[in-house]
């Protein structure tokens, strides 16, 4: 995955103190204690809070499930919080562009998708909202994932020992496998999770580049395994949205770095987009280009474990997209997998001479197979790629889970409350 | 993770099937309990299926699991916050020694007679609002009752194991007979008096919730600090659960408050008589009812000056609200609190030994967290554009305990003869009138996303329900 996200821009976490009930469990709940309180109100210190979301289940009112996207510096301070009488408004786009922020990093923030006010309102509008059945919890048998160990006032170090193109070499769409080691330095992460990139420099106003987030392609024992080192997936970005040329500040730094050149880290990020470690668990994986990196993590995690003979029968099942079958990162190593340990489909938009067919498009064809995962408590669920696939994909989901006859509210909100359908799209 | 084992009858994170002489006293406790249930527990809920939260572990994962479940079903349990090996006594005489995983026998009795005297509110408050789910403002509103009805079920569990582990046969008596007093009994009353009031309507239930729930919340958190270790891990948990109460009652009074302000506003009249013709309670009854619960509840706290107390803190046996927090030296010999005493017709502060005032210093911390509990109330008349306040009456207006007990006192502190009192009483203090006239409101509403008119919906549903979710199936 290719998120492109600010580390100065964050989702930071807010108290509603017209809801709020000042009942403390809260400020007991918090394993790192970024809660606190005086007389007036309970309030979240933005910089000790890492999003872990333990103290959301245990909250009575739901008035702590509050977030709002601020520039890292101009993030509320508890001297300010303490005197609110109410939530302060979401910062306008203007506001947040004329603070830094373009709108598609204010979006991709690293934070809970959701707001418990916004599930409520939204719960009564017919519009559908993929969203909204995004867990913001992880599976119940996922290994627990340790967060902003390198804040982005203090980035780490890395070496990289990997870069190669794993896409079929002379297309313009070039994708890059690179593997970062991080020495005897402490990096622990999971499959799911991502790790910020700082590039070197300034921007055209004289302002430190800020990080641009990827998600980790590795397992958690390493790329190489037993070794400190992770691997990334990173396409290399020559044209903006609207396809005129641009080149890409981080993507174009990453694709060209050396073996042996230090990269600035910071991270890891992400709480709930973890796989479960359940042996009987399934996985069905749904992504789009660069959101293969999550997947191949999970993928080689699980091939591993079978390896040592760890493993319970838990399904894989991958639906994977691109525009044409050249541009497929891993194209090659996932055809070689055996079908018995993973049902792989792909789904090529510009192949020429054939139809156009999307992810959505295969997962209505394999319908029997999602039904009767779906109607499995131990299947998990995650969507990784570009933005415009969500709601396709979901809708697939819903239209699969209906024709088989089961109700898609209580499938759709089980599979959230239980950590079971995670959605990261950019 | 502490996991809570639901194959056990009882359901634990104790190890219970380790001891197996307590779970055969446990198990036996069990029958009794339930009889007590359906004796003296929620009236006429034995088919609902209720939307509940049960705590499958005590991490905050697990401690909110939501699920349809018949009350009867509810997996009560035994449920103690992980323990810390190296925590130490943190006040009192036995400060900076080892923290007690049993009791020590100097302090058996004082610790027995407070788990007893918490044990004891638990079934209590059940009893007190068994009536109160025929008479729910709305479907949203009796799955709340019944979830605090479980919880509270579960409280008395904590202590009983408490009882029952630590204290031997008198435990077990202790255990037996916390099923035996009822409230309101002339000849077995609960050991408290707020307890034994009734509860007869609504606003009375949420006026309840926020104010005697909230004393729960600072009992809990002093008990939390506890030197026994086992009772200050049990009441941690259990202030989760309380936090819920608590919140039943604040939204609850706000909600009421706000069907108020609104009829008011439609109305264009703060006149309470027309204000009643159109179903709403009027603001004057609201503060009255409000002048009742806290002054009731302040007594909770026990006299001004207590030997007790000054025994229990000094001895580790329960600690002040946030103790920790505070940053004095957490013995507190040689220094003074103010309480107040009547004198030549005055009410009039006088220093007292602090450990003696202990009670009084809870009160006081407790009387600060309510004051700006109906400060929030208050902001929802502001924002309606109503003048009127909500305040609570003073320290010493009503109270049954303490220097203060039997003093006539107007609600803003000034003190008054009998015959004032007896002509202002019905100002001050809910008439027969008033409940009556709430209680003339009380039907059943139970409708998913439909509420009495007296009372305006919630501002979301419970665990991101919809408000018109179906909380309550009835069988």
């Amino acid at each position: 995955m290719d998120m492109v996200v600010e580390a100065g821009v964050i989702k930071q976490h807010l108290i509603d103190p017209e809801i709020c009930i000042r009942c403390n469990t809260c400020e007991a709940t918090c394993p790192v204690n970024a809660i606190t309180h005086d007389d007036n109100n309970y309030v979240v210190r933005a910089d000790v809070c890492n999003g872990c979301m333990a103290c959301i289940s245990p909250c009575p009112t739901g008035s702590i499930d509050n977030w709002r996207t601020m520039p890292l510096v101009r993030a509320y301070t508890i001297e300010e919080q303490l005197t609110w009488e109410e939530l302060p408004a979401e910062l306008s786009p203007e506001e947040l562009e004329a603070a830094g922020v373009s709108g598609a990093s204010a979006e991709a923030a690293e934070a809970p998708a959701q707001t418990q006010a916004q599930a409520a309102a939204e719960a009564t509008e017919p519009v559908f909202n993929s969203a909204q059945y995004g867990a913001s919890v992880p599976p119940w048998s996922a290994a627990h994932a340790y967060t902003n160990l390198f804040p982005p006032k203090t980035p780490t170090t890395a070496t990289v020992v990997g870069n190669f193109n794993c896409t079929e070499a002379g297309f313009d769409s070039e994708t890059h496998h690179v593997v970062l080691d991080f020495g005897v330095v402490p990096f622990p992460v999971l499959e799911g999770q991502s790790i910020g990139i700082v590039p070197p420099g300034v921007d055209a106003i004289g302002k430190r580049h800020h990080a641009r987030q990827y998600s980790v392609a590795s397992p958690r024992n390493g790329e190489r395994p037993g070794y400190n080192n992770v691997s990334l997936t990173v396409k290399r970005v020559t044209e903006d949205h609207e396809g005129d040329p641009v080149r890409g500040v981080c993507s174009n730094y990453v694709c060209d770095l050396k073996v042996g050149d230090t990269v600035q880290v910071v991270g890891p990020f992400g709480s709930s987009f973890l796989m479960p470690n359940h042996p009987k668990s399934h996985i069905v994986m749904i992504c789009t280009g660069t959101g293969s990196a999550p997947m191949r993590a999970m993928t080689e995690w699980r091939r591993r474990l079978r390896k040592s003979g760890k493993f319970e029968g838990g399904k894989l099942m991958l639906f994977f997209g691109a525009r044409t079958q050249q541009e497929l990162p891993y194209f090659g190593p996932l055809q070689s997998l055996p079908k018995d340990f993973i049902d792989i489909n792909f789904a090529f938009s510009r192949t020429a001479g054939q139809p156009k067919r999307y992810v959505q498009d295969l997962m209505r064809e394999r319908a029997a197979d999602l039904a009767a995962l779906l109607k499995d408590g131990a299947s998990h669920f995650y969507v990784c790629g570009l933005k415009s696939m969500e709601e396709g994909v979901v809708l697939a989901l819903r239209d699969v889970a209906k024709e088989a006859g089961l109700d898609w509210d209580t499938v759709g909100a089980g599979l959230k409350r239980e950590g079971r359908l995670h959605l990261e799209t950019y | 993770m502490s996991t809570i084992n639901y194959s056990e009858k009882i359901p634990n994170n104790v190890n219970l099937g380790e001891d197996r002489t307590l779970q055969r006293a446990l198990e036996g406790w069990q029958p009794n309990f339930i009889n007590w249930w359906d004796d003296v527990g929620p009236e006429g809920s034995t088919n609902h299926d209720v939307y509940l939260r049960t705590a499958v572990s005590v991490d905050p994962q697990g401690w909110a699991q939501f699920g349809h479940v018949k009350m009867r079903d509810y997996r009560w349990g035994i449920f103690l916050n992980p323990g810390d090996a190296n925590r130490e006594v943190h006040f009192g005489d036995h400060k900076g020694e080892k923290v007690w995983q049993d009791v020590p026998g100097e302090h058996r009795a004082n610790l027995r007679r407070i788990i007893v005297t918490q044990g004891d509110t638990e079934p209590a408050s059940v009893e007190q609002q068994r009536h109160l789910g025929l008479t729910a403002p709305s479907m949203y509103d009796l799955r709340n009752l019944f979830q605090i009805n479980v919880e509270e079920g579960r409280h008395l569990w904590a202590m009983v194991y408490l009882l029952q582990k630590h204290f031997g046969r008198d435990g077990r008596e202790e255990a037996d007979a916390l099923l035996q007093r009822t409230s309101g009994d002339a000849n077995n009353p609960r050991i408290l008096g707020a307890f034994n009031e009734k509860t007869p309507d609504w606003l009375a239930f949420f006026m309840f919730t926020y104010f005697t729930d909230r004393d729960g919340k600072f009992q809990l958190a002093a008990l939390a600090e506890s030197a026994f270790d086992p009772l200050a891990r049990t009441t941690k948990f259990m202030l989760t659960e309380e936090a819920h109460h608590m919140f039943v009652g604040e939204s609850g009074v706000s909600r009421v408050i706000a069907r108020t302000a609104q009829v008011m506003n439609e109305l264009k009249t703060d006149d309470a008589q027309k204000i009643r013709a159109a179903g709403c309670i009027d603001l004057g009854t609201i503060q009255r009812y409000l002048n009742f619960h806290y002054s009731v509840t302040i007594d909770l706290f026990g006299a001004d000056q207590s030997s007790n107390a000054a025994i229990f803190y000094s001895s580790g046996l329960k600690g002040r609200y946030e103790e920790g927090k505070r940053d004095d030296d957490h013995v507190l010999k040689g220094q003074t609190y103010k309480v107040l005493e009547v004198k030549e017709g005055q009410l009039v502060e006088k220093d007292v030994p602090m450990l003696n005032a202990l009670n009084e210093v809870l009160r006081d911390d407790f009387i600060k967290d309510s004051v700006s509990g109906v400060g929030r109330w208050n902001k929802v008349l502001e924002k309606a554009g109503i003048p009127t306040r909500l305040s609570v009456p003073h320290k010493a207006f009503n109270r049954q305990i303490g220097a203060l007990a039997g003093i006539k006192m107007s609600p803003e502190g000034r003190v008054v003869s009998e015959v004032e009192w007896a002509a202002k009483r019905d100002e001050w203090l809910p008439s027969s009138e008033d409940f009556a006239f709430v209680a003339s409101l009380m039907g059943r509403v139970i409708e998913p996303g439909k509420f009495a008119g007296w009372i305006a919906p919630p501002v979301m549903g419970i665990n991101r329900q919809p408000v018109d979710f179906e909380y309550v199936r009835f069988g």
